[in-house]
């Protein structure tokens, strides 16, 4: 088994490291990262990190006593899987025996007009954020292409410095793919807190003055939004090329058995944001998340499978689970959002502050929950879904339990 | 026994202890976290696993 390589030295690739120590692996573990960094931890960066309420020490991966052979600062460049190389940018190859790929994924950036100018920001990585709040003063004025979860966290840490925020995104709603109800109540919220927004409405181009600072954002019905600052947060992208020519599938991320075997190999797993596997939730498609829980979770059971004999391996299909952290709400869900074709709200409280919406799939099974302040709730929709209920037995279920917001409205 | 500790001060009530172990952590109406303090020695898997998903790293075992 030795020597263990493990590309990408964020939260999968760390936890892998653990697992792996934990699993009795005593040989050689090499870990090869892209940034200069010892792995951190990315939640806070749209957050308490651009808010300035926590400095970047904080963020600190824990794995001091896993004795690795850091290779920071450098990424991988190439995998040549017969002669059991991974190659550095800088030329020099790296041998294994068994590999974990742990990528992750990068910002994807602005192609359009202006991309380059100074104040167009991206927020994926820890200089991202620092450099970010950074040019944060009070009083400037910020305009975030996207309203998915990140544009919508960084809003609210912005908001929190006393910039001015403009939510800009082409679908009707913030946080798309999260059901109306949801994206209405995070719209109101967003307003409530002063944040200006544009949506269903397209960004045409960044526009810059002489020195090549930005200076307003262009939208497709002419409006120009003036800007001192812009963040991209239109998604990310699975960092898979240095893969290309390998041999491994990549589409819709590195493609793995159950057991997060890269398919088409041997000895090579895969796990975090970058990892692409079948999912029971999902019918046995193919599913790709890009979640702190799934990263960490993942990461262990790629770092055990691949020191372990085949036969110990164990398969991992845990029922995925999200958090986002907007001023002093709490959105959380589990299961999988993306794949509900309707989305109808189970329980709401007396108040109307905390419900559940519960998301279904085309053939009406129920795939996620998603709560509004009400993740107290989500253990027993996990449960549910866990268990394969069906819609109409949980939502009756939830009429019946006095746990329930339904329930509590009903008792009190 | 296992000795479960959760730094109160760096909890944010996200509840991934919660689906790790639920009879050990709950969260309250309050949206605040209860656990047990001590815990048989033969949950060791589920507790480790909650230490593992906490995203704030507040829990700690001993023992
Ligand atoms: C700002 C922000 C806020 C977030 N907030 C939340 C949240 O509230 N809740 C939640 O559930 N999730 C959140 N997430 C998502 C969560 O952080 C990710 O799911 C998690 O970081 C994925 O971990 P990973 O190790 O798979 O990949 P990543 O964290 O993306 O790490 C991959 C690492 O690999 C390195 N790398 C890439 N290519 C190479 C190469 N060729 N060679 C060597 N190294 C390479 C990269 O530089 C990087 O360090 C957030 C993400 C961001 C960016
Ligand atoms: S997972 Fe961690 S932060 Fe979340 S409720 Fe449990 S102890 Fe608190």
């Amino acid at each position: 088994m030795d020597p263990l390589v493990i590309v990408g030295a964020s939260l999968a690739g760390a936890r892998a490291a653990r697992a792996a120590r934990m699993a009795g692996y005593e040989g050689k573990l090499v870990m090869i990262g892209a940034e200069p960094h010892l792995p951190y931890t990315r939640p806070p960066l749209s957050k308490e990190i651009l808010a300035g309420t926590k400095d970047a020490s904080s963020c600190r991966i824990d794995i001091d006593d896993c004795e690795v052979d850091w290779r920071l600062g450098e990424p991988a460049s190439g995998l040549d899987l017969d002669a059991r190389q991974v190659a550095l940018a800088g030329g020099e190859t790296i041998s294994f025996e068994r590999l974990v790929i742990a990528t992750g994924c990068r910002a994807r950036r602005w192609v359009g007009a202006g991309g380059e100018l100074r104040g167009v920001h991206v927020l994926r990585d820890l200089d991202h954020a620092t450099g970010l709040a950074a040019a944060l003063a009070d009083g400037r004025r910020l305009v975030i292409l996207g309203a998915g979860f990140l544009g919508c966290e960084a809003a609210a840490s912005a908001r929190s410095r006393g910039a001015a925020v403009t939510l800009v995104d082409t679908a009707p709603l913030p946080m798309p793919g999260v059901g109306d109800a949801l994206g209405r109540r995070c719209a109101e919220m967003h307003h409530a807190h002063g944040v200006e927004l544009q949506l269903g409405i397209g960004v045409v181009a960044i526009h810059g003055d002489e020195e090549g600072a930005v200076e307003a954002v262009e939208l497709a019905n002419g409006a120009r939004l003036p800007a001192d600052l812009v963040l991209v947060a239109i998604g990310a992208i699975p960092n898979t090329e240095w893969l290309a020519g390998s041999g491994l599938t990549l589409d819709p991320g590195v493609v793995c058995d159950a057991h997060l075997a890269a398919v088409g190999s041997a000895g090579v797993f895969c796990c975090g944001d970058v990892a692409a596997w079948p999912h029971p939730l999902a019918a046995g498609e193919l599913v790709r998340l890009e979640h702190w829980t799934n990263a960490a979770e993942q990461g262990a059971v790629a770092g055990r499978n691949a020191v372990v004999a085949p036969a110990d391996r164990v398969a991992y299909e845990a029922v995925p689970s999200f958090w986002s952290d907007q001023y002093d709400a709490k959105f959380q869900a589990v299961g999988l959002p993306r794949r509900a074709r309707r989305m109808e709200v189970a329980e709401t409280g007396p108040d109307g502050e905390r419900f559940i919406v519960l998301g279904c799939d085309d053939r009406g099974r129920p795939v996620a929950a998603l709560a509004f302040n009400g993740g107290r709730r989500l253990p027993w929709y996990r449960r549910m879904l866990d268990g394969g209920a069906d819609r109409k037995a949980i939502l009756a279920a939830v009429e019946a339990d006095p746990k329930s917001f339904a329930g509590a409205a009903v008792v009190s | 026994m296992i000795k479960v500790h959760v730094d109160m001060n760096l909890c944010q009530s996200h509840g991934e202890c919660v689906y790790a172990a639920a009879d050990v952590f709950e969260l309250g109406d309050d949206d605040v976290l209860r656990w047990k303090e001590e815990v048989d020695d033969d949950r060791r898997a589920e507790l480790e696993e909650a230490v593992n998903v906490c995203p704030m790293a507040a829990i700690r075992l001993e023992g």
